[in-house]
């Protein structure tokens, strides 16, 4: 196939002295730079590049643009790249390009889905409504398994996308969106002030309709035009401050201005030419102080009996594929017309070498001027007809024609046309989908039968076709004026832009006559006149949506499921709007419109997710000591935004191995965490004690420098949120800290009362965490091993006592110890300014080798304070908890406010029956519960639901108990000390268990653990 | 994504902020009698109106500073920003005709995408 039988013998901007090759579906054409996938396609004289959504009908190309409804093929031989739902009508060619049909099988030619065009009236309007409504388990049973199998559209490319995306965010002061004449004219302006300007275009050439025109038949100032662009696109290139940007969407206007471009970056280029240095999209958000919406008009096709078939085109994108493209999109084409902008399209045609079949208008009285030029073409006119009839499988080949009377009925005779391509036009209409998401008010033009910009909103203005100023003169000055309306209004003078004298303007559409569905003399359930390609919806589906009740816009959507899919509706939902509005017997404006919702059209997850992939989607913080645990094989765990240790399981150890040695290590020799992702907050001023009394529930006015105490933080529902050990460094200064997960919280929280509730303190607060690296390091061997590692320190425990703090040096560099716990055994916990935290690392863990040192990780951290008793926040709390369920009322100081204090004497949190923190023992020792099990009063609980008395928080097998232990919470807990409960197993049997006290080393060096019973042991 | 004008910076992107909730709920002082209704008042009760809302945010990308702010909530129109502890300035908004009705322009609400007959344009 190396002719191109369809390829005009001149005109386009294509560059003909050079072919490049494509596949589709397997077989390799040839084609031009500068086309687009259709135009390549057309050029051959293929129509047929789809199968439609529920009916697999055969499917064409109707629009030239991202309007195009249902020329959808899926692009790109890699499974990692292809891009599926691609409209052929906006993929550029690029040699080498391999392009798939999709939705159909085995092939697009032979389609067993096409089964379902048979069975059409077996599924109407409103078919998987009434399938959810009917009787159970027909949609679950019957439906939903064959609608799954046979729905969707192209297939998701697999993962491991291997090219590159990126966002990026730029402020200017006019955004033009639209490259045609009155975006040029806008951008043109508004970059001659020296505004900061972004054009952007949606294809890969600026010049909009000015491009879909016959280049000897119009001018600018004299100039072709392509040149005229050229001239154009020249100038602003020179403009340091505007940006161009082609092949880029405009994807949706949200608040303030703010607007997502979404540019395809490199999707052009053949795979291997693509240049590494650029992505291949790039997702830009724009601020925009002025935004000029020059998004044109969209033409409308027109609703009859068998609308569908391929060959069924758009008239103006049967001109754009000539002009632009150079290709005839068929050599006897038959044109149906509803305005004058059909018959432009016709003379076109004829102009270029096509034998025009006949021009049928529904209209009575035509342009006189066009009536003289089609009789000078020797073009048949149908005037008052209707087209009732088409035929032609893989392209229309016939259409029949048939008289249309006044009163809207159909008459008899007629006559059967033969043609290869069918040019509709109903009418053009202003895309104003950017405009209505801007939330600005659509007005009714009742000339144009179509919405058009009203009121704005935002900071905005529509010009040229986008506004409903159709004719090119009038929307190049409209573009003008609004350029240097919209620099002005960012505050630049204007600059001076001369509208050019048009030569071979069109004088537009003219008087159009819309009919919702054109007449035909078949019955109405006989005809199938489709409203959407995509989604496969007729007129006929729609009149059962008002016959049934779902006559608003919106339901009538949802119902039919007309103006969904991937195209959204976009040249489709004005004729569904008509047609509501006509069966409803009611004016357009009352009918509305469906919401025009981001995105335009679909963007790719890639390029919304840009860069943020991998280990950047959500970037772990890690400590200075991160390094040394990763070569020392620890498991990593995210707590809050940190990457933790979670354990350092050595060759041939399980995690749980590790963690048991680990725990055991801690108490038996030495252990060292690395704590430096504990939230530290400085907290200084003259009123800092006072604050921390507020925020605590215990006193602090008596805590001396060089001491620390343990504080809960409650919210003011009295619910704990917070805990950590604060140290006083000075009468006016204090170290705070706080959970790893919490401490951002904590900050915003503390700062909300300094600044609104208690102006008067005097208190200022900063964020340390990353200051410091902190190395706890606890059990029998501590002192000896910080003695060794300090200069000069006496860490004798007698005279450095539990919950005090020294400062001191470590090869001289300054460090602060405290000497607290969450173990329970003898601790230190050493801070050190960050750049040292490695070094200091390092140093424990070779100074404490001969003391048998082993790091710990969370796991073991957890497992250490379960042992003793210790809470953690967000694990044994859940917000609905209170230091009395905690059993910790010690920590609640009597006199005195503090955050929560009203909120603890709440007729609901100060009942003696909620659940309170107490320890689990299982009376097998072996058997570890599972965190979150149901506690219950007896074995066999009667039928659910079963009245649940709490459950596990924290469950651990304890290598220093000897055996496993669990918290939970459980109703009135505090007075069940001793009783016999039991707990959940999922499906299994429950267990029973023991309540005891929350601190089990106790329980176990005062020998209190309890003895299991016989039975348990025997069972 | 709006743009709010921070008092102490100036105008910044949304996602610098921190939402603080209902403005000028002053925290009740400490009183052996309080009753627990009076301070459900306090700790749980917002008045979420259609309308003219005085709501506090923080610069939390930025000064890390609270300030307090009008917004429609029915357009989502900031109409001022303010510091704590100064009272909120006179302002004017379209608001909608009834609780539960819609701003005349400017809702996210479909029912007033259209310019309806007799609507000024
Ligand atoms: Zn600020």
């Amino acid at each position: 196939m190396g002719k191109q039988p369809y390829r005009a013998p001149k005109g386009g901007l294509v560059q003909r002295n050079r072919v490049i090759r494509f596949t589709f579906d397997g077989r390799s054409y040839p084609g031009h730079p500068g086309d687009t996938l259709a135009s390549a396609l057309l050029a051959h004289g293929h129509h047929m590049v789809a199968r439609s959504f529920k009916y697999h009908r055969p499917r064409g190309i109707l629009a030239a643009g991202s309007e195009d409804p249902a020329g959808l093929v899926t692009i790109g031989a890699d499974a990692k790249r292809r891009d599926p739902n691609t409209r052929v009508a906006e993929q550029e060619l690029y040699d080498g390009l391999v392009a798939s049909s999709q939705n159909c099988w085995p092939s697009l030619l032979t389609d067993f889905g096409a089964i379902n065009d048979a069975f059409a009236r077996f599924m109407p309007a409103g078919f998987y409504y009434k399938t959810f409504k009917g009787p159970p388990g027909t949609w679950t049973g019957l439906f939903e398994p064959i609608i799954r199998a046979a729905a969707g559209m192209g297939r998701a490319p697999e993962p491991g996308d291997p090219d590159r995306y990126e966002a990026i965010n730029r402020h200017c002061d006019v955004l033009v969106v639209g490259g045609g004449p009155a975006g040029l004219m806008a951008a043109l302006a508004a970059g001659r002030s020296g505004a900061r300007v972004i054009l952007v275009e949606e294809t890969a050439r600026l010049g909009g309709s000015a491009l879909a025109r016959d280049p000897d038949r119009l001018a600018f100032d004299g100039t072709q035009p392509a040149q005229w662009v050229a001239d154009i696109e020249k100038e602003l290139a020179t403009m340091p401050e505007v940006t161009v940007l082609p092949r880029t969407c405009a994807f949706g206007y949200y608040a303030n201005n703010f607007v997502g471009l979404w540019e395809k970056v490199s999707d052009h280029l053949p795979e291997d030419k693509r240049l590494g240095h650029l992505p291949r999209q790039r997702l830009w958000r724009v601020r925009a102080r002025e935004v000029v919406l020059a998004t044109g008009a969209l033409e409308r096709p027109l609703v009859f009996h068998e609308n569908d078939r391929p060959g069924v085109m758009l008239a103006g994108a049967v001109r754009t594929f000539l002009h632009r493209y150079g290709v005839m999109a068929g050599r006897r084409p038959a044109i149906f017309t509803n305005n004058d902008s059909g018959w432009v399209a016709a003379f076109d045609l004829a102009r270029a070498g096509a034998e025009i079949a006949a021009i049928i208008d529904v209209r009575r009285e035509m342009s006189p001027q066009h009536l003289a030029e089609a009789a000078r073409l020797g073009i048949p006119i149908h005037a008052s007809s209707t087209v009732v009839a088409t035929a032609g499988y893989r392209r229309i080949r016939q259409v029949e024609v048939r008289p249309l009377h006044e009163d809207g009925t159909v008459g008899q005779g007629g006559s059967k046309i033969a043609c290869d391509v069918l040019a509709v036009s109903g009418g053009w209409a202003p895309n104003v989908a950017l405009f209505s998401q801007s939330r600005g008010k659509l007005a009714w033009d009742g000339e144009l039968a179509a919405f058009r910009p009203g009121l704005s909103w935002q900071r905005e203005r529509s010009a040229g076709a986008a506004n409903g100023t159709f004719a090119l003169a009038d929307a190049l000055a409209e573009g003008a004026r609004a350029g240097v309306e919209a620099a002005a209004a960012a505050g630049f003078a204007s600059g001076d832009v001369t509208v050019p004298e048009v030569e071979g303007a069109e004088p537009g559409q003219g008087r159009i006559k819309v009919m919702a569905e054109l007449p035909s003399h078949l019955p109405a359930h006989r005809r199938r006149a489709w409203i959407d390609l995509q989604d496969d919806v007729t007129a006929k589906d729609l009149r059962l949506a008002v016959q049934e009740g779902y006559s608003a816009v919106e339901h009538a959507k949802r119902y039919t499921t007309t103006g969904m899919g991937t195209d959204q509706g976009k040249v489709v939902n004005l004729n569904a709007f008509a047609f509501l509005a006509a069966e409803r017997g009611e004016d357009p404006v009352k009918v509305g419109t469906t919401t025009f919702r981001q995105p335009y059209k679909p963007v790719t997850f890639a390029a919304l997710a840009g860069q943020h992939m991998g280990p950047h989607f959500l970037p772990r913080r890690t400590t200075p000591m991160h390094a040394w645990h990763r070569r020392h094989g620890a498991v990593f765990e995210p707590v809050g935004e940190w990457l933790r240790p979670r354990a350092y399981p050595r060759e041939e150890e399980d995690f749980f191995a590790a963690v048991q040695r680990e725990a055991r290590t801690a108490r038996s020799a030495c252990g060292v965490l690395d704590a430096s992702t504990l939230g530290k907050i400085d907290v200084k001023g003259p009123n800092a004690r006072e604050f921390l009394n507020r925020v605590y529930t215990n006193a602090w006015m008596k805590l001396a420098p060089g001491m620390c105490r343990y504080g809960l933080m409650l919210g003011e529902d009295g619910m704990v949120m917070d805990d950590g050990v604060t140290a006083c460094l000075a009468d006016d200064h204090f170290h705070m800290t706080t959970t790893t997960g919490g401490a951002a919280r904590v900050l915003a929280k503390l700062e909300d009362y300094l600044q609104t509730e208690w102006p008067e303190l005097k208190v200022y607060l900063t964020s340390v965490t990353e200051q410091w690296a902190v190395a706890s390091i606890c059990g029998p061997k501590s002192p000896e091993l910080v003695g060794e590692i300090l200069d000069d320190f006496d860490p004798d425990p007698e005279k450095f006592p539990f919950m005090a703090w020294r400062e001191a040096t470590m090869a001289g560099i300054p460090v602060r110890v405290f000497r607290i716990s969450f173990t329970g055994e003898t601790s230190y916990e050493i801070n050190i300014p960050a750049t040292y935290g490695r070094w200091m690392w390092r140093t424990i863990l070779e100074k404490g080798q001969k003391h048998g040192i082993a790091p710990y990780g969370t796991e073991a951290m957890h497992l250490l304070r379960a042992e003793k008793g210790f809470i953690i926040v967000g694990q044994d709390t859940d917000g609905t908890v209170t230091p009395h369920d905690l059993r910790m009322s010690w920590i609640v100081k009597k006199s005195g406010d503090f955050i929560g204090k009203r909120s603890l004497f709440r007729s609901d949190t100060a009942r003696t029956d909620r659940r309170q923190l107490v320890g689990i023992l299982t009376e097998d020792p072996e058997l570890v519960l599972e965190e979150g099990s149901h506690i219950v009063a007896r074995r066999n609980e009667p039928a659910p639901p079963v009245p649940m008395l709490g459950h596990v928080t924290s469950s651990y097998y304890s290598p220093n108990v000897g055996r496993s232990i669990a918290l939970a919470l459980v109703e009135s807990g505090g007075t069940r000390i001793g009783d016999r409960l039991f707990a959940t197993r999922g499906g299994l049997p429950t267990v029973p268990v023991r309540v005891t006290e929350t601190d089990f080393l106790s329980l176990k060096e005062n020998r209190q653990l309890p003895q299991a019973p016989r039975e348990a042991l025997n069972g | 994504m709006f743009v709010i004008t921070c008092p102490y910076c100036g105008e910044r992107d949304l996602s610098e902020f921190a939402y603080g909730g209902e403005a000028h709920i002053a925290r009740p002082e400490w009183r052996e009698d309080m009753s627990d209704a009076e301070w459900a008042e306090f700790l749980f009760m917002r008045t979420n109106p259609k309308g003219i809302l005085a709501e506090r945010w923080m610069h939390a990308a930025g000064c890390r500073r609270f300030f307090n702010m009008l917004r429609n909530t029915a357009t989502d129109d900031i109409l001022a920003v303010y510091r704590i502890g100064e009272t909120p300035p006179k302002v004017e908004a379209r608001l909608p005709a009834t609780p539960s009705g819609e701003a005349p322009i400017g809702s996210g609400n479909d029912a007033v995408k259209i310019i309806q007959p007799g609507e000024g344009a």
